[in-house]
């Protein structure tokens, strides 16, 4: 799986670093998500969809 | 709440002529932690939108289903503007409010999210994480002074208020000796009976005594938020130190007002299901803490007084079109007990996966102190059952007070003994 983000859409709620923290992080400024790995290993899988469900700013996009 | 027939415009009536239903609706006395019966109704039916009469009269569209909620809070056609005309206001002490003193979630991209992204940083997973050893030593001072004072007490005033106020006086630097002073005002500002005046009066002292707290900053700068806006943003010019009072006033009582009832109607619905508060009592599984933390948000969803937007474009919801200019109310309660998205929704059950939940809201303007409001409660959850955990009602689930008029759900005293 192929993650990408947008950084403009954000908002910083931090809930993909809840959800896969291996995948995502926040700058430190304002919580801008930071993408750590584009191509997670598969057993991440259920976690970087989940973060891309519950991110409210609808930022992350999947692409198989 | 009474039913009246003046001149009801033919397009604002419901389905079958009749008027539409006043909004918010009443609960049921006998089912304090269920949204009111009227609205699930709505809610099962799974209609297209339809209207509700507000307290001005005016009859914005209602939208129950947890997907079309979800969708609308994401749609840039969506404006949270309150300043337009047709923005559902809950309270006419809200509206003069807002009027007064508008802040960035009254507002819209790009606007907001040059506002917001000043103040999003310290509510970072990580920063907020770091506050944890610190959230944990408040919570356990608290539960000593509980235990070693008399019995019964009132958890709201000896506990649930004190964590959070605690909490975000030390993120922000607003010295805690004060909380008698801003929790006096806040408690005005989340009640719907009151005045336009009462709230705007509330809403400006709150501001002056933030802005002379940043002008002590600015001069002698200390290690917590307002210094660092201060510093940031007042002293180079791209806000002024009322704008920052303003922001940070919302700041102050969305940080405590919120989580204090989460804390005591959490505890409240977790005493009627025992068999849930003894996991919790007995766990040492965070994943456990955290998700009965997402689930008591989904179940109780405080913020029942929805969300509440204006369309900016004409969109289609449900089959049915609401027009451009045209008020919405997003009920994100029961948007939470959406069975489609939570099985079983009017269960509560600490180990369903309902992270998903809206009770933070969604889209740009999704709760900022989320990650905050999270840790508090998860410390806690962990903490206060363990270590009193003969902690029961000290009245009659009856007897408590509910907040059926509050902006924010809770209640307002919860006695308990052990």
């Amino acid at each position: 799986m192929r993650v990408t983000i947008d950084q403009d859409k954000c908002v910083g709620s931090g809930q993909c670093v809840l959800a896969a923290p291996d995948v995502f992080d926040q700058r430190d400024e304002d919580g801008i998500v930071v993408l750590l790995d584009p191509e997670p290993p598969r057993d991440l899988d259920q976690d970087v969809r989940r973060s891309a469900m519950v991110c409210p700013a609808l930022a992350i996009q999947l692409t198989d | 709440m009474t039913e009246t027939s003046t001149q009801i415009d033919p397009d604002t009536t419901a389905p079958g002529g009749a008027t539409p239903p006043a909004y918010p609706m009443a609960r049921d006395a006998r089912c304090p932690f269920d949204p009111p019966p009227e609205l699930r109704r709505l809610r099962d039916r799974q209609e297209p939108p339809t209207r509700v009469r507000l307290w001005d009269g005016s009859t914005p569209w209602l939208i129950t289903g947890y997907d079309d909620q979800r969708a609308l809070l994401v749609d840039p056609r969506v404006s949270a503007d309150t300043g337009l005309a047709a923005y559902p206001h809950p309270t006419e002490a809200t509206r003069a409010r807002r009027e007064q003193a508008r802040t960035f979630i009254s507002m819209d991209d790009p606007e907001h999210a040059r506002l917001r992204r000043m103040v999003t940083g310290p509510f970072a997973i990580k920063r907020v994480e770091a506050m944890r050893p610190a959230i944990q030593r408040i919570v356990d001072d608290l539960v000593d002074a509980m235990l070693a004072g008399p019995r019964p007490v009132d958890l709201v005033q000896a506990f649930a208020l004190p964590v959070p106020s605690m909490v975000i006086c030390e993120l922000l630097g607003v010295p805690y000796e004060d909380h008698a002073f801003f929790q006096r005002h806040s408690s005005v500002l989340v009640n719907r009976d009151q005045s336009p005046e009462a709230s705007v009066q509330a809403q400006l002292a709150l501001a002056d005594y933030l802005d002379e707290l940043i002008a002590r900053k600015l001069a002698e700068p200390a290690d917590d938020l307002l210094s660092r806006l201060a510093l940031e943003q007042v002293a180079t010019g791209a806000l002024t130190r009322h704008d920052l009072a303003v922001t940070s006033v919302l700041l102050l009582i969305a940080g405590h007002e919120t989580t204090a009832n989460m804390i005591a109607l959490g505890t409240a619905a977790l005493l009627q299901h025992p068999e849930q508060l003894a996991e919790l009592r007995t766990t040492d599984d965070p994943r456990l803490v955290a998700g009965a933390v997402e689930e008591l948000l989904r179940y109780l969803t405080i913020t029942h007084s929805g969300r509440r937007r204006v369309a900016a474009e004409d969109i289609l919801v449900g089959g049915r079109t609401i027009r451009a200019g045209e008020g919405i109310i997003l009920a994100n309660d029961v948007g939470n007990r959406d069975g489609e998205a939570f099985p079983d929704p009017d269960r509560l059950d600490i180990t369903r996966e309902a992270r998903h939940h809206v009770a933070f809201g969604f889209g740009p303007h999704q709760c900022l102190g989320q990650p905050l409001a999270r840790v508090e409660l998860q410390v806690v959850l962990s903490t206060l059952y363990r270590r009193i955990p003969g902690l029961r009602l000290a009245t009659d689930l009856d007897q408590v007070r509910f907040k059926h008029d509050g902006l924010v759900y809770g209640v307002y005293e919860l006695p308990v003994t052990w």
